[in-house]
């Protein structure tokens, strides 16, 4: 049995607002690039695991795995969807990783899904908020962007970051998407613009959310043995943890810092043997712009109450000594839930593989995705290396 | 089956009434809202009952701008994370201020509002919600 | 003897200006105003209603009366804008302050007079030892028809008044009745707005309750205006108060204090109330109040009430009734009509 599990393949769907496209099309449409990617034929796929948060109230349905199956004619195999909100998708990432590493299976396909236009705002916005502590946050009001205000203000008050930096996440993500075919938005955004953009929650701004996606993204994963017959060129999983902290913000130590990110992106770093600055790329979770701050700050790139002077430094563009969200992330390339954290895990794998295209780092060897849920009450973290 | 949210919010009507919470006697430490276990005891935690005294100041705040419709006729309201007195945080809104003038650490203290309603039918939801101290509040100025 | 053993008033924080409402008609606001006697009026918050005004006026009055909520045998709510068309408002004010399970609670109904009618059962199961204390509240948050006379005076407010025998504030000496079935202001089941009889309210109406019940209390306690030193009238307005005082040969320095209206309008089941509160925030220990409440359709309870020693050491602590008439916000119409429920898209 390997230390290391392979990833053979990878696909994504388009990510947007996807008028035409139902939550079956687009996860079908991840899967099937996926395993054209990887070269394995249906039937060699031993179960499917999906990443979804709330496919029940942004679509109606449930019981994705058995829906995805059907729809792929994967015949009568294992399938199931795992749920950790916003780190859905890191989630089914980590399931598939822990069911290869334990033999039961060799073979299997990963997805992220989240289809989140068919409803209205009020309805998005409160299915969102289920992310949180519902009864004690979003009952009372605190929408998803005014719990991420809390941390900014926090921040704010405590490190003197300023709203310029504040804004610098979305300048820098969306430079990196404008070279990534499958991204959302496209295209470059002065800071002027995102500083004057409309508040959702004071200090956070439109643009420094996340938008509403729709998208999936996909995964073949398999044994280290297993990988040499289907690729020359594949990228293993060198760890992969997860943890947890308290559901409700107000309940932290410091809401400054997400524990459970310094905790699970720690026990990575030293269960894959390396340092941070043994990494070439990263994924973190951008839902908020100040969540790319603090996840600097909690993964080692920059010390706490510094990230927003790494980013104004240049520290995290691509070219930086470390290039962060060279996808666009979140903010640029989408978020649809359920598949952010298996959608940060094809972007280290091809940039790992060198085909980043425009937005390739030189030379990228390793790379750490940071999936969060909630307001950080889950945190999933995966070093890639090749 | 009860009406949608009815049992959800009556089981918790103490609590968000009078903000009711717990507060463990092995290491003092105070809980809202109330919690089943103590997180740092467990099994060796004393839970007991607390009424919180309802006095706080100011952790941080946002001025919500954007919300779901049942919050609409409120936009913009203050949403705060309140350090009562006793020692634990808690999320409410801040109310008989303008935006503008809240700030980090203003002494706030609870006062009773509806905090939002399922649908013009359904159940109406009232508990906590935050003002300033001020002599109309029963206090003085800290 | 029964006694009121402490109380509370709430106002809401926003009023909006007699003025600013003219505008929107095209009347003479300043003339209006004076006219009517209503300069502003209090206007509650979006999420305000006559449960959390109630509430906090009964954590007011325990406040004040420094009396444990666990004594309270009663809890009785009067007002005509409750929440709920059926389920009490009295619930969810004993629940909210602390009291036991084990008591006895109703939504009381008079139009403006439903929380004296709440005072005077209250008087009546303590004096028959029932229960130790009773909690009788007048709260409304009370609507006018857009462009009716009546949106120039309906306001917001209450207050809490806690009946009981041990170290009362004030004694209630004695209380009289009248009633009689006049249609001079009412509202159906299922209508957001009240209706009413115009110039109907005034004379068959409102003067003669008022008149009616100031008299007979008068008979039965053997006194006259001159053994008063305050007196409150139910205030729909500035008005009429001024009128039954004259009527009655009420100095108008006797009235002067209680005149709430004038700056937070008529705040219907709160209105003799909150006026009578005004009162003892003030009265020294001894001094004698004379008040009538009034409630379409129509009744008056009249009361004529003694100031205690015990009121001097209670006071301090808890806002007073000119405490909650100096806080304030004034809105514009636009926001008043978006708080008040007047802009149909919002729901």
């Amino acid at each position: 049995m390997s230390n290391r599990v392979a990833i053979i393949g990878v696909g994504l769907s388009k990510f947007g607002e996807l008028w035409e496209q139902s939550i079956v099309d687009i996860t079908l449409e991840a899967a099937m690039v996926a395993i054209f990617d990887s070269g394995v034929r249906g039937a060699d796929i031993e179960a499917v695991c999906i990443g979804n948060m709330s496919a029940g109230r942004f679509t109606g349905q449930e019981h994705l795995g058995a829906l995805a199956v059907d729809a792929g004619g994967l015949g009568g195999v294992p399938a199931y969807s795992v749920e950790a909100a916003c780190a859905s998708g890191g989630a089914a990432v980590r399931q598939a990783y822990m069911a290869i590493r334990s033999g039961e299976h060799d073979v299997m396909m990963v997805l992220g899904t989240e289809k989140m236009s068919d409803v209205n705002q009020t309805e998005a916005m409160n299915t969102i908020s289920v992310a949180s502590d519902w009864e004690w946050e979003g009952m009372f009001g605190a929408t998803f962007p005014a719990l991420y205000a809390f941390i900014a203000r926090r921040h704010m008050k405590e490190y003197g970051t300023t709203e310029e930096q504040l804004s610098l996440p979305t300048v820098k993500n969306h430079a990196n998407a404008a070279h990534n075919p499958y991204a959302q938005f496209q295209r470059p955004v002065p800071l002027k613009v995102v500083m004057g953009s409309g508040m959702l929650a004071d200090p956070i701004r439109v643009l420094h959310s996340s938008p509403v996606t729709d998208g999936a993204a996909g995964l073949i994963m398999c044994s280290e043995e297993k990988a040499k017959e289907y690729t020359d060129t594949p990228v293993y999983i060198e760890s992969s943890t997860q943890a947890s902290d308290t559901l409700a913000l107000h309940d932290r130590r410091d809401i400054c810092t997400m524990d459970a990110v310094v905790k699970s992106s720690k026990e990575a770093l030293e269960k894959a043997k390396v340092e941070i600055k043994d990494i070439d790329v990263f994924e973190l979770h951008d839902s908020f712009t100040i969540g790319e701050i603090t996840l600097t700050e909690d993964v080692g790139i920059a010390k706490k109450g510094e990230g927003g002077q790494t980013l104004s430094d240049g520290l995290t563009e691509i070219g930086g000594k470390f290039p962060v969200n060279t996808s666009g992330g979140l903010k640029a390339r989408g978020h649809p839930i359920g598949a952010t954290g298996v959608a940060q895990i094809v972007e280290l794998a091809l940039q790992l593989r060198e085909q980043g295209g425009g937005r390739q780092v030189d030379g990228a060897e390793r790379g750490l995705a940071v999936n969060i849920g909630g307001t950080g009450a889950t945190s999933i973290v995966h070093i890639l290396g090749r | 089956m009860a009406q949608h949210g009815v049992a959800q919010i009556w089981r918790r009507i103490r609590a968000i009434y009078n903000i009711e919470g717990n507060t463990c006697k092995t290491c003092d430490t105070y809980y809202f809202p109330p919690r089943p276990v103590c997180p740092t005891c467990r099994r060796k935690g004393v839970l007991e009952d607390h009424k919180f005294k309802g006095l706080g100041k100011i952790h941080t705040f946002a001025v919500v701008r954007q919300a779901p419709d049942d919050f609409k006729r409120q936009i913009p309201y203050v949403i705060a994370q309140v350090e009562l007195d006793e020692g634990a945080r808690v999320t409410a809104q801040i109310v008989n201020i303008d935006p503008e003038e809240v700030e980090i650490g203003m002494r706030v203290r609870a006062c009773f509002r509806k905090i939002t309603q399922a649908g013009t039918a359904g159940v109406i939801v009232y508990g906590y919600k935050f003002e300033p101290v001020l002599k109309v509040t029963g206090h003085s100025y800290p | 003897m029964v006694g009121i053993v402490g109380y509370g008033v709430y106002v809401p924080r926003y009023r909006i200006k007699t003025e600013e409402i003219a505008a929107v008609w095209g009347e003479d606001g300043p003339k209006l105003a004076k006219g009517l006697g209503v300069f502003e009026k209090s206007v509650p918050g979006p999420d305000e209603d006559v449960a959390t005004i109630s509430v906090e006026a009964a954590r007011n009055a325990i406040k004040q009366g420094d009396i444990d909520p666990t004594d309270i045998g009663a809890v009785y709510v009067g007002s005509e804008s409750h929440p709920y068309a059926v389920k009490p408002t009295g619930t969810i004010v004993a629940e909210s302050i602390g009291c036991t399970h084990d008591i006895t609670c109703a939504d009381f109904e008079f139009a403006c007079k439903a929380g004296t009618a709440a005072v005077q059962t209250c008087m009546g199961l303590v004096d028959s030892k029932m229960i130790k204390i009773g909690l009788a509240i007048g709260s409304d948050t009370a609507q006018g028809r857009p462009g009716d006379a009546l949106e120039y005076s309906a306001a917001a407010g209450g207050a809490a008044f806690l009946i009981g025998k041990k170290k009362p504030v004030a004694t209630i000496e004695e209380t009289v009745s009248f009633t009689t079935d006049t249609p001079d202001f009412w509202r159906r089941e299922g209508e957001d707005f009240p209706s009413h009889g115009a110039r109907f309210t005034g004379e068959p109406a409102y003067f003669r309750h008022v008149g009616a019940g100031a008299k007979s209390l008068l008979k039965k306690t053997k006194t006259t205006v001159e053994d008063y030193d305050y007196f409150v009238f139910h205030m729909p307005n500035g008005k009429f108060p001024i009128a039954m005082g004259r009527q009655l040969g009420v100095p108008p320095e006797k009235l002067e204090d209680s005149l709430i209206v004038r700056q937070i309008g008529n705040t219907y089941s709160g209105s003799a109330m909150m006026g009578l509160a005004r009162i003892l925030d003030i009265a020294d220990p001894d001094s004698k109040i004379f008040m009538v409440a009034y409630g379409s359709g129509a009744g008056s309870d009249a009361f004529s009430i003694k100031v205690e020693e015990e009121i001097e050491s209670r006071r301090g602590e808890v806002p007073t009734m000119d405490d909650y008439i100096a806080r304030k916000t004034y809105v514009s119409y636009a926001v008043y009509a978006k708080y008040r429920r007047k802009i149909v898209a919002l729901g």
